[in-house]
């Protein structure tokens, strides 16, 4: 399934935050939005998942949610949004329980995702009992137990220390490697988006519009930091975002 | 600067501690402590004289009291009905306060309904409405239900929509975004989300019912607590009295102490 975005724009009151984005999102691909904080990137993330609406311009789904699919758009939230208090099993029932599959099926979905996400031995875990970075691999877990179409991530790692954040980052390319999902991933941080994304959407200062769109071929499970083409292709990003980001942040300092 | 480094050197001492403190912690048995400390006081006072049987009654006498009470049947004939009616009335008024808190909390209209409504009859004395209460229910246990049940509702209601507007947001859109039916994320995200405010309200509720109860058994009861602290006050026994008082007190430790163990059981997944 694809999600293509026409002339998407939108403003809250009198400040317009976005402003004539028309993007594809590809299938089987990770897509990464970066740019400076407050250019609407997470908004335009809540317009794809249908959590809010622009106020001109056209969210798409292109094709049908394949078979099996409980929630074609899903999200990784940056907060992780576990309940606390239901158990890492019961957390990922949650999002099973309104489609009153049998018990066995219900169960055997649990165990595929926490395997997969190599949580199998903490199922009867509270949310509070586990580090940051098993938090968010629940959160990975229950958005594959209900096998999306497309993953919406909002800044998933951001609130992670750097060598979890390396860490989930592998556990994401081996999952994707395994099986290729289709993903937006929106982040502020650009060794993330040179990382994992297919293609790489660079947003200007507000009102966000498209900047450019870089595309790095290189395979996923290929991407080492020694990879020269990587490092221009990072080099490049940077320069893009370098004016931006101290422009943004002169603003916010005048507003 | 081999000067400097030796002038540190000799004055060489250890950072002073300035943090810790500002933190409570648990001390065993202060509190016992402070109440065996006062009734020894007390006791020691009467005893010699230094404070007359008309100011304080003896503790001693009071425990007396207590006993006879206890050995003579009256304590069962008084309590059960005290409980009974504390118990009806507060459960009514409770899980209609928690409905209505609900409501208030999910639904905009009955928000705007219903909160200038609540805010107005919060801060009647619902003492002051007994007589009006006994001519709608009637003089027996009626009016007293009613009395208790209405005091409880109100900062039920208040806490409970409190607790429902302070359920994390991105909880609910999280719940919105797997898409959750709407009586699923009521159920799953809001109810339980909300039930540490609604636990904490509820202490407050039920303090206020035993408050209510005494004041509902001094009009026209035969039985009960609060008629027999009513009965003792006006005979002057203050014997009897502190008797009673000391009942109510005991009351109110069990049930606060009773929502503290509810807490612990429900709320065990808080940090």
């Amino acid at each position: 399934m694809e999600i293509r975005l026409n002339a998407v724009g939108h403003r809250y009151e009198a400040v317009e935050v976005l402003s004539d984005i028309t993007l594809t999102i590809p299938a089987h691909k990770i897509t990464c939005i970066i740019g400076p904080s407050g250019c609407g990137k997470s908004t335009l993330l809540r317009f794809m998942g249908g959590l809010e609406k622009p106020s001109s311009g056209d969210v798409l789904q292109l094709g049908t949610a394949p078979e099996g699919s409980l929630n074609a758009l899903t999200y990784i939230f940056q907060d992780f949004a576990l309940l606390p208090w239901r158990t890492v099993e019961d957390n990922i029932s949650l999002v099973l329980e309104d489609h009153r599959l049998p018990t066995e099926k219900t169960k055997a979905i649990i165990e595929n995702v926490l395997a997969r996400t190599k949580l199998s031995d903490f199922a009867k875990a509270l949310p509070k009992q586990l580090s940051g970075g098993m938090k968010q691999r629940v959160a990975i877990a229950r958005a594959l137990a209900v096998n999306p179409a497309v993953l919406l991530m909002d800044e998933p790692l951001s609130a992670l220390d750097s060598q979890t954040r390396d860490l989930l980052m592998e556990d994401l390319v081996s999952l994707w490697t395994r099986t290729p999902f289709t993903a937006v991933y929106v982040t502020h941080n650009l060794q993330e988006a040179v990382r994992l994304g297919h293609q790489i959407v660079v947003l200007s200062r507000r009102p966000g519009q498209i900047h450019q769109v870089v595309t790095i071929d290189t395979p996923l499970d290929q991407r080492i930091a020694s990879n020269p083409d990587l490092q221009n292709k990072h080099d490049h990003l940077w320069q893009l975002m370098r004016d931006e980001a101290r422009a943004a942040d002169a603003e916010l300092l005048h507003a | 600067m081999p000067d400097t480094s030796h002038a540190q050197r000799s004055s060489e001492q250890p950072v002073p501690f300035r943090g810790g403190g500002f933190k409570p912690q648990t001390r065993r048995g202060i509190g016992l402590l402070v109440f065996v400390l006062l009734l020894g006081l007390a006791e020691l006072g009467t005893r010699q004289g230094g404070i007359s049987a008309l100011t304080l009654p003896k503790p001693s006498d009071v425990i007396q009291t207590l006993i006879e009470f206890y050995k003579s049947g009256q304590l069962t004939l008084n309590l059960l009905p005290s409980l009974s009616r504390l118990a009806i009335g507060a459960a009514l008024g409770a899980s209609l306060g928690i409905g209505v808190g609900l409501l208030i909390g999910l639904f905009s209209f009955v928000r705007a309904g219903l909160v200038p409504l609540i805010a107005a009859i919060f801060p009647i004395p619902k003492i002051a409405l007994l007589p009006l209460f006994v001519i709608w229910f009637g003089i027996d246990e009626g009016s007293k239900y009613a009395l208790i049940a209405f005091g409880t509702f109100t900062p039920t209601v208040v806490a409970t929509y409190g607790a429902v507007d302070n359920v994390d947001r991105t909880l609910i859109r999280m719940g919105q975004s797997f898409g959750l039916t709407w009586f699923s994320i009521v159920r799953k995200i809001v109810l339980p989300g909300a039930m540490p405010g609604i636990l904490s309200g509820l202490r407050i509720s039920l303090a206020i019912a035993i408050i209510l109860l005494v004041a509902a058994e001094m009009l026209g009861a035969e039985y009960g607590i609060g008629a027999y602290i009513l009965q003792a006050g006006s005979l002057y026994d203050l014997d009897r009295l502190f008797a009673g008082v000391v009942i109510l007190s005991v009351l109110g430790v069990l049930v606060s102490s009773a929502v503290g163990r509810v807490e612990k059981r429900v709320l065990s997944w808080r940090v």
